[in-house]
């Protein structure tokens, strides 16, 4: 199977993917960190991205939202190259460490970043109540617990609406219920027509995605359904699976050097898509 | 511009400050502790008759360094603290011009050191009876304007600290040797040229001539005007420099 499987999708949904990628590369300061990646996600779908830590999952996902720079190749986010001014408004990021501020409160923190969306009081109550903080709105952030923190800087970044919804680790340090609760919303939101990407390294969490884009030193792997991933890891674990996908890449795979970061990628692994 | 989000950011920053009282209190408060001091320090000293009192120059000057040297060190921080929060680079990531974050900032202290100035100014007039020709208001103008030129300095130095020990100590670098070259410690016209020159290009000289000025004369006079002008025109370009230290994009 070749790379380009997003393709028959994308021409069934009559539209670009919300995501395209054809060669990407990019370096952090001078070190190589993504390697030449093709791939595209599809509009209105949840896309989960996995991989080992170290693997560049929060380097790609900071090139989508415009944070990082690109060194080569193309990225185009909902129609325009990543980082464009117009973007700003579409595509909602949520960092890996909480970015809010822990001396305000819930609904402060919130409302700026609505003020920054041009978005009103209502937009605030909405993506409060969507986190499930309503009870602590008033609290100030740094008094709530870990958990929560992060809900708070999902509400700012869901209050403003948008297309793109970008998500580095979003369900780490909460309880079983809450992570079935933020899933069931992140549903929500792709059936309403958002498009999600997930890191996660929970595998569990990884069924619930429709896509998976599987990274592993900068590299993609490969790009399949939770489905596939269990049929090519040959487990019904998906843990198990991406393990047993990560070590069959890891034999015939030479370990990335610098010198060719200025190539367009050549996957040594293609074999595994 | 974008007037709302300018609006929102003032706010914002005000708010997190009002959570914080200790530092509000040493704002509002410590400039006026600092002024009882040096009123007490010249308390005895014997005058020739028509001498004006040491504190009625030295007070003064303190009037406009106070709101220059703490607005510094409590922007640097902030923002210090908004560069490695993850908080700047996820506002970048929105619509918002850095120009409305930066003068949300610049207003949001500026109404501080409007605050801090009243204060100070309040008190050295009605309790240690400053003698001055000119009237308190444009005081506390220029120490609002250097309160606005000490924010844009911050701001502007908060892009070379990683840490926040790093950033106090940038206060012995840009704002010790503004205080000794201004015109507190030795009239400007006795320094040696080097010192001189270096002082003529400093901002805080500027403020310290307009204290004179407003001492000297009853009404404000062109040159007051043309040292406000030179204030507001460097806190203005330090805060372009300091737009220019904003990255949406790492490298």
């Amino acid at each position: 199977m070749s790379h380009s499987a997003a393709a028959p999708l994308a021409a069934a949904n009559g539209q670009e993917g919300a995501v395209t990628a054809s060669g990407l590369h990019v370096k952090l300061g001078r070190l190589p960190v993504l390697h030449g990646l093709d791939f595209e996600i599809p509009a209105g779908h949840i896309t989960g991205l996995l991989g080992p830590s170290g693997s560049g999952k929060t380097t790609l996902m900071r090139a989508i939202v415009g944070a990082q720079r690109i060194s080569a190749g193309s990225l185009r986010v909902l129609g325009q190259p990543a980082g464009s001014r117009v973007l700003r408004q579409q595509v909602g990021y949520v960092a890996q460490s909480p970015s809010v501020y822990p001396d305000l409160t819930v609904e402060a923190n919130v409302r700026y970043f609505a003020a920054m969306h041009r978005k009103g009081r209502a937009d605030v109550a909405e993506a409060i109540a969507a986190v499930g903080l309503e009870p602590e709105a008033r609290r100030k952030t740094a008094n709530l617990s870990g958990g929560q923190v992060n809900r708070v800087s999902l509400a700012c970044a869901l209050v403003a609406h948008p297309r793109l919804l970008v998500l580095d680790e979003p369900t780490v340090g909460l309880d079983p219920v809450l992570r079935a609760d933020l899933w069931d919303r992140f549903r929500a939101m792709a059936e309403d027509g958002t498009t999600l990407l997930v890191s996660s390294h929970v595998m569990e969490e990884a069924s619930r995605c429709e896509t998976l884009l599987l990274l592993r030193d900068g590299r993609l792997l490969a790009r399949l359904t939770p489905g596939e991933l269990s049929r090519r890891g040959h487990s019904s674990n998906l843990e198990q699976a991406f393990l047993a996908i990560i070590r069959e890449s890891g034999d015939v795979h030479e370990p990335g050097s610098a010198p060719d970061a200025g190539q367009r990628g050549v996957h040594a692994d293609r074999s595994v898509l | 511009m974008d007037i709302r989000m300018l609006l929102a950011t003032a706010r914002r920053v005000l708010s997190q400050l009002r959570h914080d009282h200790r530092s509000i209190a040493m704002i509002l408060v410590v400039p006026a502790l600092l002024l009882t001091a040096v009123y007490f320090l010249y308390e005895n000293e014997t005058l020739p008759p028509g001498m004006p009192r040491t504190f009625d120059r030295v007070g003064l000057m303190m009037l406009a360094i106070f709101p220059f040297v703490v607005m510094f060190l409590v922007t640097s921080i902030t923002m210090l603290r908004e560069r490695t929060s993850g908080t700047l680079e996820r506002l970048l990531t929105t619509p918002v011009n850095k120009a409305d974050l930066l003068f949300g900032y610049g207003l949001a202290f500026s109404l501080m050191a409007a605050l801090q100035s009243l204060v100070a100014t309040a008190v050295a007039y009605w309790i240690f009876g400053l003698d001055i020709k000119g009237a308190p208001g444009y005081v506390v103008l220029i120490a609002v304007a250097n309160a606005v030129l000490g924010v844009a300095l911050g701001l502007f130095c908060s892009a070379f600290a990683r840490t926040e020990f790093q950033a106090v100590q940038f206060m012995p670098v840009v704002v010790v040797p503004q205080i000794l070259l201004c015109g507190l410690f030795v009239a400007r016209d006795r320094m040696n040229d080097v010192l001189e020159a270096i002082s003529n290009v400093l901002p805080l000289t500027y403020s310290v001539d307009a204290l004179q000025e407003i001492a000297a004369h009853s009404e404000p006079t062109d040159r007051l005007w043309q040292d406000a002008g030179t204030i507001v025109a460097i806190a203005l370009g330090v805060l372009v420099l300091a737009a220019l230290t904003l990255h949406r994009r790492t490298a």
